[in-house]
Formats: structure tokens, C-alpha cells, sequence
């Protein structure tokens, strides 16, 4: 070596070293790897898909197969029985004790018929149809409905038969009648299904970035690195920039992937059976990562000040496993609460962002307005977060390990 | 040429630098000596500008460092207490980050990284990431990345620490042919016999204070003992946190 005196080189190198090194740093370890590129991103579509096939399929397959129901008394009643297989509903010996038999599942629902129906049939009077079920057990549902239908059909039919028979007209019985006029679009019926989408492009954005943001503070001071790399002439904030910048793409990255994967695996939704529509094509994945973008930006500062609380890498991970329940509440919250949205919940960090991408899945799409409330709005708060943390890095305790 | 003028440093009511000045020469070895918890650290840390003194100045070749703490920074090659390396970079890797850090030049990077790797014998190890690594490798490659923008000034803060016999050995060889490059070596430790073998000026520190600034020579003389162990237990007044 020799001992010239070295002039100092301009550093406009510095933003970009920081994030290289944090970018290869990171994609060496498989911890981040998985979270960032393979479940926070296709956790969501795999559960989505996985959640609506199977209520979906099963709901339609019981409108549309032969329904097997025990049928207690059925001789008494052969015009009831001729309704109910002309609707696939197949009657079935009776069973013992159709209580038990229903809340073990054995059944969906039984069918009990009086012992009087022929005879009171017969004069012309009431008679009636129990029908036992468990109303706990989920499954049931479309069984009860779709039976105790045939049977009410079947009853205002033979209802309006003997009044006609009587020489009156039926609507004398039925003089108001409600007419159902759903004004629910296919794709704002869908969208109700898929309130939770929203969450999981957050949470995708989330876990992509916090083993990086946990690395940035909480793992370089463990690791004793922080105060090496103070020591280097370049000013903090640069290197607080390329470590930011780094977390910001890994979870840009994660959230890239978990669009593609909707993209792919929409058309495996059997969306069509509902009649509804769900656009997530390109389009919808564009208009997404632009209301996404400050987020992302505002997420990684908040991880970064939260890990940067911490004293150790584990204590990171517990704190920003409770930071992830954060974006969870405006999800959770709009789903159980039909709040009206109004313009300037817009402009709210992650509420503006549901409302929106609940906007885009309806089809409705984001007018100008909102968007560029949502945009403003996270922008402001992601700056604010990046100041705040850019201040907390300036600290002097920060760096000191011990 | 490093100086230091009367450093103060309280954490609350701690004084953990209570009036700290000494001078570390170009083409000399000093070293900063005192028990555990003396504020050597502290002291390094203010040098290094990780720290700012509650009062006092800094110079490193005559700049302040609360005027220009990065001037300050380029000036300096630091071993601090904290020598993590980053595990899932090679040591070669982790080398050429600080270099980049300092705004080298690719092409000096590698002829001054490979000289670095010659000189402290890493040759078997350079290319392998640092997960794993003895300490006596971490400390190589903590070194070569503190050297690599080939410092007039280096701070090594208590450097033989954890290692071996061989690796303390190598070393200290290491400062030596650093002090014969001509440069200003300042480095921190707790055992005497180290300070003894390689400084060519000591400076010890008790309770955050100066309380001797010699040549060995004279610190025996100082204190009438022959034994410079022996001196540095009249100085510091007490046996405390003393290790052999």
C-alpha cells in the first residue's frame, strides 16, 4: 500500500451500493425469499380460490342434483311426493329418530308428513308438513331452502286450484304480492364474496418488505454491522434511502407476483355460476399498484420505525407481527360495519386503498377525484413516515449495539 | 495525526468522558489503555464521529470533526467495538462494500482488496461467505474492509480481542507494518502486556480521565516501578477490572 494522500471521490454511488448490496444481501437468504415471493404473495389467491370453489361448488351442486330426503308418512301424501321428485328431490325411507339424525348430519333435512294428511286432504283442510333440520350445521342450507320451497309452491298451487275450483279468483287470497328487483350488478354481487382481496394485496406489500425492514435496523444492530457502517463517510440518510428503497421493491416485487397469481387463477374462479363478472386482468392489476404505491412506500417506513424500536431481531418480529394487524382493520371493519363511503375516506392510508380496489372489483372504477385523494393522502403520510424514521436513524443511540 | 482536546461525554448523570485530551503521532503506535468501563470506547467513538462529545474538539490531520465529520470519516480506517460482518456476503464481498461506500474506483477496489487479503494471509477463507468464521477471520476481514480506502489515520478499538495466540501474534505484525508505513496507529486495550509490546506512546485512562500520557519508559520511570504492570496499577489506583 502506499501512503499518498487520497483526495475523496464524489459518492453519488452511495444510494445505489446501499441498495444493491441490501437487494443480493437479501436475495441469499431463503427466509426472505419465501415470504416475499412465494406466501405473502400466493397465500391470497391460493385461499381465495380454495374458499369460493368449495362454498361455491357446494351450494350449486345440491340445487342441482337429486336431493335424497327420508320422508316419514310419505303414503299419506303421493301428490306431495309427485311435486317433490318432479323438483329432483328423492324421497327416502324413514328413519327413526329424525332429530339425532339431522344434527349428526346423517340428513339435511327430514320430512315429516301427519298421520291425518289423506283424510284432512280429503275434507279440504290444513294439514301439515314438518320439516327437521339443523339450521347450526352450515351444509343444510340449501336443502331447507330448496325443499321448503317445492313444498310452498306445491301448497299455493293446490291453494289457487280449490279457489278456482270454488268459482274465485286465487289473487282474492294473494292480494299483495312482493316482487324482488336486485339492483346488485354481477360484479357488485362478486365483490361482497371478495372484500377480503384488498387485505391480501396489503398483506402481500407487508410481508414482502419486513425481513428486510427488520434487517435494516433490529438485524444490522444484532449482527453489530450498524456501527461499522456509520463509520463510512457517507451521510445517514443516504443509506436509510438505498435501505428503504430496497424493502420498497421487494414488496413492489411481492405484490407484482400476488397480481399475476390473481390474474392467472381468475378465470379458475367459478365466478360464472353466480352469473357474476371479475375482471382481474391487466387493467385491474395496473389501477391496483398506482394506488398501491404510496403504500408501499408508507408501509416500509412504518416497519422500518418499528423495528428500529427494537433490541433484537426477534423482538422486530413480534412487534411488526403486530403492526400486520393494522391494515386488517379497514378490511375488517367496512365487511362488518356497511359504512357509506364517503370522498374523503379516500384520502385515509389503507381505507382509501380498500375503498378503491372495492371500487375497481365492482367494476365501477375510481373516479379521478378519489384516486388522487388515495394517492395524496398515502403520499403525505408515507412522507411523513420516511422523515420520522430518517430522524430516528439520525439518533446517536441507534447505532450503539451494546 | 490525530489530536483530541478536552472530550466530555455524559450518559445522564454517568460521566462516561470526563476531560479526555491526548495526541496519536503519524508513524507511531499509541495506545489507549484502562480498565473495563474506563470510557476508551466512548473516547474511539467520538473520534470516529459515531458519537458527538458533550464538549471538546476532535482533529484528524487537523479537521474538525463537528465541522465536517465525513472529511473526518475518509480520514479514518476504524475497527470499532462492533465488527459484525454480513453473513450471507463473501469476505472479498463484504471488503468491496465499504470500498464502494468510500467511492472507490472498481479497478483499485480489487488491486487494493487483493493486496489486503495477501497482507493479512486470507487468502483460504476471502471467497467464503462470513457465516461461520472463526474470530480471528472476522477480525481479518473487519480490518481489510477498514483499510481498504488505505487510511493515513487507523482506530482499532481493543483489536486482539477473542482472538488466539497466532492470530494476536499476526496482528500485532499487522501494526506493526502499519506504524512503518508511516501511519498514525491508535488503537484500544485492557492488557497491559499488549500496550507494553507495541506503543510506542501510552495513554491511560481511568473513570474517563487521562491519567498518564508516556513512553513506557517513562511511565516506569514515572511511578519508580520496573514492572510496567506494577506502574499501571499505582496509576489507575486500583486493581480493578484489571486482566493479565
Amino acid at each position: 500500500m502506499n501512503m499518498k494522500t487520497m483526495e475523496p471521490i464524489g459518492r453519488p454511488r452511495a444510494f445505489l451500493t446501499v441498495f444493491l448490496k441490501e437487494v443480493k444481501e437479501n436475495l441469499r437468504d431463503r427466509r426472505t425469499i419465501i415470504s416475499a415471493f412465494v406466501t405473502g404473495p400466493l397465500l391470497g389467491p391460493l385461499m381465495l380460490v380454495m374458499l369460493l370453489n368449495i362454498t361455491l361448488n357446494r351450494q350449486f351442486d345440491k340445487a342441482e342434483k337429486p336431493l335424497p330426503v327420508p320422508v316419514i308418512g310419505a303414503e299419506q301424501a303421493p301428490n306431495l311426493m309427485r311435486a317433490l321428485k318432479a323438483e329432483g328431490i328423492v324421497p327416502k325411507p324413514p328413519i327413526a329418530n329424525p332429530e339425532a339424525a339431522v344434527r349428526k348430519q346423517d340428513a339435511d333435512v327430514v320430512l315429516r308428513i301427519s298421520p291425518d294428511y289423506a283424510s284432512a286432504w280429503r275434507k279440504g283442510e290444513a294439514v301439515q308438513v314438518e320439516m327437521i333440520f339443523d339450521s347450526s350445521q352450515r351444509d343444510a342450507d340449501a336443502a331447507v331452502d330448496r325443499v321448503s320451497q317445492i313444498v310452498e309452491t306445491f301448497a299455493r298451487e293446490q291453494g289457487a286450484m280449490r279457489l278456482v275450483a270454488r268459482g274465485l279468483s286465487p289473487s282474492t287470497a294473494w292480494p299483495v304480492v312482493a316482487a324482488k328487483r336486485d339492483q346488485a350488478t354481477a360484479q357488485a354481487r362478486a365483490a361482497l364474496m371478495f372484500s377480503i382481496l384488498p387485505y391480501f394485496f396489503v398483506l402481500t406489500v407487508f410481508m414482502g418488505g419486513m425481513y428486510l425492514a427488520i434487517d435494516l435496523t433490529a438485524g444490522e444492530r444484532e449482527r453489530q454491522s450498524l456501527e461499522p457502517l456509520f463509520s463510512n463517510p457517507v451521510p445517514r440518510w443516504k443509506i436509510l434511502a438505498g435501505k428503504l428503497a430496497a424493502i420498497c421493491t421487494f414488496a413492489t416485487a411481492s405484490l407484482l407476483i400476488s397480481l399475476l397469481a390473481f390474474g392467472v387463477v381468475g378465470p379458475f374462479i367459478p365466478t360464472e355460476k353466480l352469473g357474476m363478472e371479475l375482471d382481474l386482468g391487466p387493467r385491474f392489476a395496473g389501477q391496483v399498484l398506482v394506488l398501491m404505491v404510496p403504500l408501499i412506500a408508507l408501509l416500509a417506513a412504518l416497519q422500518s420505525m418499528v423495528a428500529a424500536f427494537a433490541k433484537s431481531y426477534r423482538e422486530a418480529q413480534t412487534y411488526l407481527s403486530l403492526l400486520l394487524f393494522v391494515p386488517a382493520l379497514p378490511s375488517i371493519l367496512l365487511s362488518t360495519m356497511p359504512i357509506k363511503s364517503q370522498d374523503w375516506m379516500y384520502a385515509v392510508p389503507l381505507l382509501g386503498q380498500h375503498l378503491g380496489i372495492m371500487q375497481l372489483l365492482r367494476g365501477d372504477g375510481v373516479t379521478l377525484q378519489q384516486a388522487g385523494l388515495c394517492l395524496a393522502g398515502s403520499l403525505a403520510a408515507a412522507l411523513v413516515g420516511v422523515l420520522a424514521t430518517a430522524r430516528l436513524y439520525q439518533s446517536e443511540r441507534l447505532a450503539i449495539s451494546g | 495525526m490525530i489530536e483530541v482536546k478536552d472530550l466530555h461525554k455524559a450518559f445522564g448523570a454517568v460521566k462516561a468522558v470526563d476531560g479526555v485530551s491526548f495526541e496519536a503521532r503519524d508513524g507511531e503506535i499509541t495506545g489507549l489503555l484502562g480498565p473495563n468501563g474506563a470510557g476508551k470506547t466512548t473516547t474511539l467513538r467520538m473520534l470516529y464521529t459515531l458519537m458527538k462529545p458533550d464538549r471538546g474538539q476532535v482533529l484528524v490531520d487537523g479537521i474538525d470533526a463537528a465541522q465536517d465529520a465525513l472529511a473526518v470519516r475518509r480520514l479514518l480506517g476504524v475497527l470499532p467495538d462492533a465488527r459484525g460482518l454480513y453473513k450471507r456476503l463473501t469476505a472479498r464481498e463484504n471488503i468491496d462494500y465499504f470500498a464502494r461506500l468510500h467511492g472507490l474506483p472498481e479497478d483499485l477496489i480489487t488491486s487494493r482488496r487483493e493486496a489486503l487479503v495477501k497482507a493479512l494471509e486470507m487468502e483460504d477463507f476471502a471467497a467464503r461467505r462470513t457465516e461461520g468464521f472463526s474470530q480471528g477471520q472476522r477480525v481479518k476481514t473487519a480490518i481489510a474492509r477498514a483499510l481498504i480506502h488505505d487510511p493515513r489515520n487507523v482506530i482499532l478499538d481493543e483489536p486482539t480481542n477473542g482472538l488466539d495466540v497466532m492470530a494476536t501474534r499476526a496482528l500485532r505484525q499487522f501494526m506493526q507494518h502499519l506504524k512503518q508505513e508511516g501511519r498514525c496507529v491508535l488503537f484500544s486495550s485492557h492488557i497491559m502486556q499488549e500496550v507494553a509490546a507495541l506503543c510506542d506512546r501510552i495513554v491511560v485512562i481511568a473513570n474517563g480521565r487521562v491519567v498518564a500520557d508516556e513512553s513506557p519508559a517513562a511511565l516506569r520511570d514515572q511511578t519508580g516501578e520496573a514492572n510496567l504492570e506494577d506502574a499501571f496499577v499505582k496509576i489507575i489506583g486500583s486493581e480493578e477490572g484489571l486482566a493479565a
